[in-house]
């Protein structure tokens, strides 16, 4: 098991044909990673290392059944993917493009939810489950098979995090991207509730950052929902106020968001949280020894 | 994007939002001449200044002569609010307050949507209402596709009145605050406090609005009243270049890839007892030129006592990153040391070609952090 995504994932590449898409498509390809088509208006008929490639996402759909979706075009015409690929029928949406105007993600989103499908991003790295599948831009030689599952709001510091996992020799079943922006598809509360109910996943670590109220929902939440032992890292912890950090959600706004709240919510819920990425393993095996204990 | 409160009411009056007489000052001289013009005993001198707080600081005093306007003029174009300059101040119509409320449209992350916040207290931080009095607060989370039509604008309208006029009043600023909101790609539009002034009239007093940076391209009109601060200016520099750079006041200046990566390196200096100089997140790239470009950003900085350069390749290749290293210090001859730290894509290869340069090469985050603050102490 693992969520989101596995050996069953069909997926098209919404953009395939632009820069990123290209090359990432054919990374994701090698990886194992099942690319059964992409998308590019105008450049239907044609092919990419063997990838057929089709002007709309019905056509996609249609003729290769595919059912997970990675998104690679430009921000002014993302939010447009997201709702076309929900209208063609495609039910895991993952939108990679980075600087989407805020208002048109909430019309994607609403539209997505009316479709009944998920959509994880925008302004994510994606979605990986070691040796089976990876959808977005990861790294993936540093990641390993294994059981803890990891949700994080940024890209480098998921790597920075998972690399010292690896290192330590604690495998991960399935590494998500929530995205960076200030409103994105599933959060916390959503995958932690995937990662409980799945058989895979022995422990989870949570990696946020300032700005918004996420972490403390998701420590709330972790605190009356979750049995598997949670390990947390927020990023931020010296940022000043009223300044975006990079994503456009990473903000201190009239005081509130900062990392020293988020911190206080998940360790009063138990959780325990690293000062620093490196010491996450050690808390992870310690943490699992006291749930053994109880 | 901030923009001032005389530049947001230039926007409510284009949608129709009822605004206090006021004119925009440059200096005394100015305010004098406004005083005169508006011809009202009563006149309130409101600093512009892109920060909260500038009620407490003195940025906002009630006048009624024109001795008292040239002399708090004055003051206030000599004062500093939370470390900014008054260049400009609004004089404007001291209206007849009966009560004060509080209207805005932001985003609501946790329901991915705008959200209206309506309260009957007013002229107070909403932050202070949430928590002692939330019950005095009415929430609507708002459909895209369905806006803010009558019916809805209505409902909310009956939370705070009885009376048809005003209902009439406040639907109307409803449906013309949503659609400056969402025509121009606002991230918060607040009106604090909305005044039901004694002749029955309601009036936005203050205007705060910010926009999503993100959407600026299609917003001309709203690019426009930009005034970036020098601080700012060379944060909007290093944008324009594909960075995300935040000044800050310490002596390690940092280059890193990921906004993530670069809070968590820069929160890891200072856990280590150093001060980061700045925040800079070169972003998803591998461009050798891009690398150039951000040492160049860096070495204008004269406070810097250390480079840390953090990188882990995802997209970003390390070899790429050594090669605009490399090309940069033959370039700007850089006279401080520059601590290195390279990881994932092509390590191997990026590590070698920074081999017996002058960088000092770390593996791990750790190790590049202590070795920068030792770097930093050392130059004192």
């Amino acid at each position: 098991m693992s969520i989101l995504i596995n050996e069953s994932t069909r997926l098209v590449v919404q953009g395939i044909t632009g820069r990123d898409g290209y090359f990432h498509a054919i990374k994701m390809k090698a990886y194992g990673t099942n690319v059964v088509a992409g998308t590019s208006p105008g450049k239907g008929g044609t092919h990419i290392d063997n990838i057929p490639v089709f002007n709309t996402m019905y056509e996609a759909v249609d003729q290769t059944g595919a059912n997970t979706s990675a998104i690679f075009v430009p921000a002014a015409f993302a939010a447009d993917a997201i709702m076309e690929a929900a209208d063609a029928g495609i039910g895991l949406i993952i939108c990679i493009t980075e600087g989407i105007p805020t208002l048109d993600t909430i019309e994607a989103y609403n539209y997505v939810q009316q479709k009944g499908a998920i959509l994880i991003g925008p302004n994510t790295p994606g979605v990986i489950s070691p040796g089976k599948s990876m959808v977005g831009i990861m790294p993936s030689q540093i990641f390993k098979k294994g059981g803890v599952g990891v949700i994080s709001r940024s890209g480098t510091l998921t790597y920075e995090v998972v690399s010292h996992l690896t290192s330590k020799g604690l495998g991960q079943s399935t590494a998500v991207g929530i995205g960076g922006d200030k409103v994105v598809g599933l959060y916390y509360r959503e995958l932690l509730e995937m990662f409980e109910k799945d058989k895979e996943t022995q422990s989870i670590v949570l990696i946020g950052e300032i700005g918004g109220n996420a972490e403390e929902r998701a420590a709330e939440f972790i605190r009356w929902e979750i049995t598997k032992p949670v390990v947390a890292f927020i990023a931020g912890q010296f940022a000043p106020p009223e300044k975006q950090m990079g994503h456009a959600g990473a903000i201190i706004s009239s005081g509130s968001g900062t990392a020293d709240e988020k911190i206080a919510a998940f360790e009063a819920a138990g959780v325990a949280v690293a000062r620093e990425p490196s010491l996450i393993p050690k808390l992870i095996v310690e943490s699992q020894l006291k749930k053994i204990r109880e | 994007m901030k923009i001032h409160e005389y530049q947001a009411k230039k926007l409510f009056s284009s949608y129709g939002i009822p605004v206090e007489q006021h004119i925009l000052c440059h200096n005394v001289d100015e305010a004098v001449s406004a005083y005169e013009e508006l011809n009202m005993e009563k006149v309130v001198l409101k600093a512009q200044v892109l920060t909260g707080g500038r009620g407490k600081a003195g940025g906002v005093k009630l006048v009624k002569c024109k001795t008292d306007v040239m002399n708090y003029a004055a003051s206030m174009f000599q004062m500093k609010i939370n470390g900014l300059p008054v260049n400009k101040i609004l004089v404007s119509e001291a209206v007849n307050i009966d009560s004060e409320f509080y209207l805005s449209f932001s985003i609501d992350r946790k329901n991915r949507s705008v959200i209206m916040m309506l309260s009957s207290e007013g002229g107070v931080e909403i932050e202070e209402v949430a928590k002692y009095t939330p019950e005095n607060i009415y929430r609507i989370n708002i459909d895209p596709f369905v806006g803010m039509p009558d019916y809805l604008a209505r409902r909310i309208a009956f939370f705070l009145f009885d009376d048809m006029d005003l209902v009439g009043q406040i639907v109307q600023i409803l449906q013309n605050l949503y659609q400056l909101f969402i025509e121009n790609d606002a991230s918060l539009a607040e009106i604090n406090p909305l005044v039901l002034t004694k002749e029955g009239n309601l009036v936005a007093v203050d205007a705060k609005m910010t926009f999503d940076d993100n959407a600026l391209y299609r917003q001309e009109d709203i690019c426009f009243f930009s005034e970036p601060t020098e601080e700012e200016e060379m944060e909007l520099q290093a944008k324009a270049k594909g960075f995300s750079y935040v000044h800050l006041t310490g002596d390690i200046g940092c280059m890193v890839n990921g906004a993530g990566l670069a809070m968590a390196t820069m929160d890891l200096i200072k856990l280590n007892e150093g001060y980061p100089a700045n925040f800079l997140d070169i972003g998803g790239s591998s461009n050798p030129k891009k690398i150039f470009e951000a040492m160049r950003i860096l070495l204008q900085d004269d406070r810097l006592k250390v480079i840390l350069v953090n990188i882990f390749g995802g997209i970003t290749r390390c070899d790429d990153v050594a090669n605009g290293l490399l090309k940069a210090y033959e370039d700007m001859h850089a006279d401080i040391p520059i601590v290195v730290r390279l990881t994932g894509t092509n390590e191997e290869e990026g590590r070698a070609l920074l081999r017996n340069s002058n960088f000092l090469v770390a593996e791990t985050m750790n190790e590049a952090i202590r070795k920068a603050v030792n770097q930093s102490i050392k130059a004192g």
